[in-house]
């Protein structure tokens, strides 16, 4: 018999056999009709930055405001003039210096402002953890309440890899003390369109 | 019997310094009460979060053979090439011989506590393969050469001076800085070249789930991610027990994990590892070691509904003043003091032991484990079983024939208060545990049991 075959006879000969129905999900109802409002306060006390725009030309116009020197690559073609798209079937490693990413986001979830990103969403899965900077574009309309939620729209999605990103990368290993920029984005805009 | 120290030996060691206790003690209750205020945010849902959780976990015990197959058949269809391993040895020489084919000796880790169950790190170091951990927290204990002291926050019991010294020595920061900030930044700098030049990378798993044969891993570095998508091969090592059947399942794991771990709403990073890389590989190491065993246990089998949230430890009044390197066990606390007798129950059999039963573990556990009642349990069967010591059988056979008998208890009570009046080294001396870095109280003229016979009318 293989290992495969002895761990899963183990298993059979030792798991209970009383009945063991699922839970019923549907028991957790949306207590929030102000998901804007939340996810933005959410957003800002895990250390995001939330910022509402009307259309591309704001989110242009605030960054030219708040710059970031150095390469800017965007998967969003509104974008291109101030950003190089994301190279498709390049080597992930030529990110390494990449300053600023835009992305688009799928959808945020106001009670604890995380943004489901899959890579259709920006081609190369290291983009939004090898920049240096992250912004994701978000329509503001594309809110849900809470995770049950969230995975109901999941629930047929088809994805390679998809990630809930909430805030910039962080760390307290050191002492408890709250530092952003672990080894992920330092900082994360939102910008909320619409 | 084992030679190596146990749970009152070692804790005493880190008692020898009472100002560290506190400060140890101090910090961990304020993780405590950080996960208090997530969890009120919550608070409509938050027992019924709880039950749910534990009642999906209950079917997963009553179907795990089934969602194993399930998971393989999906992870394989996706793309991933799955692997089983019986103990920690086959677990070690399986990504041994993956390190292998990809021709390389190097190799980024994100957190695994399975891999410290199975000191994956020792075993690879032997066969020439450089490991380096790149969880901050990870790397910290790993370059001071010691084992991680708690699930969740792996060097929670250094302080920064410590780190700065030690970051001084290993990376090159200024000497006598100590600055959360600036030594983030230096670990920031060091590990992102690893990231950069490493072609292998293992992670652990948080959840994986049986419907699609996707996995998902959290972080708040950003480690996991960063090592695995500039990687060719990544590996991920996961206990069989962390199978749920369906996505829709996480809804109810993300929103108690981070709540209950720090007080977080959820961590930075929940990624969804379904399908390989174009052109990477994905291997799926499913580990066994001992928890189709536990499965098997009645009273214990809960114990494989853990999450590693770590709350048990972080309330534990045990936990926070003797410190996670007293369970010499990779995963400690409450919560380890339950699964580790079943690895080894002589090695461990000091663990169940090591807990005043107060009840505080269950009571956060996230999936609702009845850890209290567990290690209670544990205590009877290894004393069944000839695991617990001589001294510590006979002082409660001693106790039990005291309690048992109310005309032995009362005179015995009287003698006490006698001695601890009139002769008080009796008791105030290194022979009795219980003086150990305590004071004890002053003995009462009378019982309470005198007191209610004179005062009662």
């Amino acid at each position: 018999m293989s290992v495969r075959d002895q761990i899963l006879a183990k298993v059979r000969a030792n798991q209970p056999t009383d009945e063991r129905p699922l839970p019923d999900l549907t028991s957790f109802p949306v207590r929030t009709t102000e998901v804007l409002d939340q996810f933005m306060t959410v957003l800002s006390t895990i250390g995001g930055k939330p910022v509402r725009v009307a259309d591309y030309a704001s989110i242009e116009a605030y960054l030219q405001e708040n710059p970031y020197p150095g390469r800017i690559i965007s998967s969003i073609p509104a974008l291109q003039h101030l950003a190089e798209p994301i190279p498709e079937n390049a080597d992930p490693h030529e990110l390494e210096n990449v300053e600023l990413a835009i992305i688009t986001g799928t959808f945020g979830v106001a009670e604890n402002s995380a943004i489901w990103v899959t890579e259709a969403n920006y081609q190369q899965r290291v983009v939004p953890f090898i920049c240096q900077h992250l912004a994701i574009v978000l329509p503001a309309d594309a809110l849900v309440a809470n995770m049950h939620q969230a995975y109901e729209r999941l629930q047929r999605q088809e994805y390679g890899f998809g990630v809930f990103i909430a805030g910039p990368s962080k760390t307290a290993d050191i002492e408890q003390s709250l530092v952003l920029g672990a080894h992920g984005a330092r900082t994360m805009t939102v910008f909320l369109l619409g | 019997m084992s030679t190596k120290p146990k749970h009152p030996e070692l804790s005493e060691r880190f008692n020898a310094d009472e100002p560290r206790v506190d400060w140890h003690d101090a910090t961990l209750w304020w993780i405590r009460q950080k996960r208090d205020i997530a969890a009120h945010t919550l608070y409509e849902d938050w027992e019924s979060l709880r039950d749910t959780a534990s009642a999906i976990k209950d079917n997963v015990l009553g179907n795990l053979a089934d969602y194993l197959e399930s998971f393989e058949r999906q992870a394989t269809a996706n793309g991933a090439i799955v692997h089983w391993a019986a103990d920690a040895a086959e677990h070690n020489q399986i990504v041994l011989s993956l390190l292998q084919q990809a021709g390389t000796k190097r190799m980024v880790k994100s957190k695994s506590m399975l891999t410290e169950e199975c000191h994956l790190n020792e075993y690879l170091a032997k066969n020439g393969i450089e490991v380096v951990d790149t969880d901050l927290g990870e790397r910290i204990v790993q370059l001071a050469d010691e084992p991680p002291s708690h699930i969740v926050m792996p060097c929670i019991h250094w302080k920064k001076e410590e780190i700065g010294e030690l970051f001084h020595q290993h990376l090159g920061t200024p000497k006598g800085n100590a600055d959360p900030q600036l030594l983030t930044e230096a670990a920031r700098q060091h590990l992102r070249d690893k990231f950069l030049s490493r072609r292998v990378a293992l992670t652990g798993v948080n959840f994986a789930v049986a419907e699609t044969g996707e996995f998902v891993v959290c972080t708040n570095e950003g480690n996991a991610d960063m090592g695995v998508h500039l990687a060719d091969v990544h590996i991920a090592c996961m206990g069989i027990e962390k199978i749920i059947p369906r996505r829709e399942h996480l809804g109810v794991f993300l929103r108690l994990l981070a709540r209950s771990a720090t007080g977080q709403p959820i961590t930075t990073y929940s990624s969804h590892f379904k399908s390989p890389r174009k052109g990477a590989q994905l291997h799926i190491v499913l580990v066994d070691n001992g928890r189709s065993q536990q499965l098997g246990r009645e009273a214990f089998r809960n114990s494989l509904k853990c999450i590693r949230c770590g709350a048990c430890m972080n309330t534990c009044p045990v936990y926070r003043r003797s410190g996670g390197h007293s369970y010499h066990n990779a995963v400690a606390g409450p919560i380890g003091a339950i699964l580790a007798p079943n690895l080894d129950m002589t090695k461990n059999a000091d663990l169940p032991f090591a807990s005043t039963l107060c009840g505080s573990c269950s009571n956060v556990c996230p999936v609702k484990i009845n850890i209290h009642e567990q290690l209670y349990e544990w205590r009877q069967e290894l004393t069944r079983q000839g695991k617990v010591d001589f001294g510590k059988k006979m002082g409660l056979k001693m106790m039990s024939s005291v309690l048992s008998s109310p005309m032995v208890y009362r005179s015995m009570g009287k003698m006490g208060r006698w001695a601890m009046r009139v002769i008080p080294g009796m008791v105030s001396n290194s022979f009795n545990p219980w003086f150990k870095q305590r004071e004890m109280p002053a003995a009462p003229k009378e019982s309470f049991r005198d007191w209610y016979l004179k005062n009662r009318s």
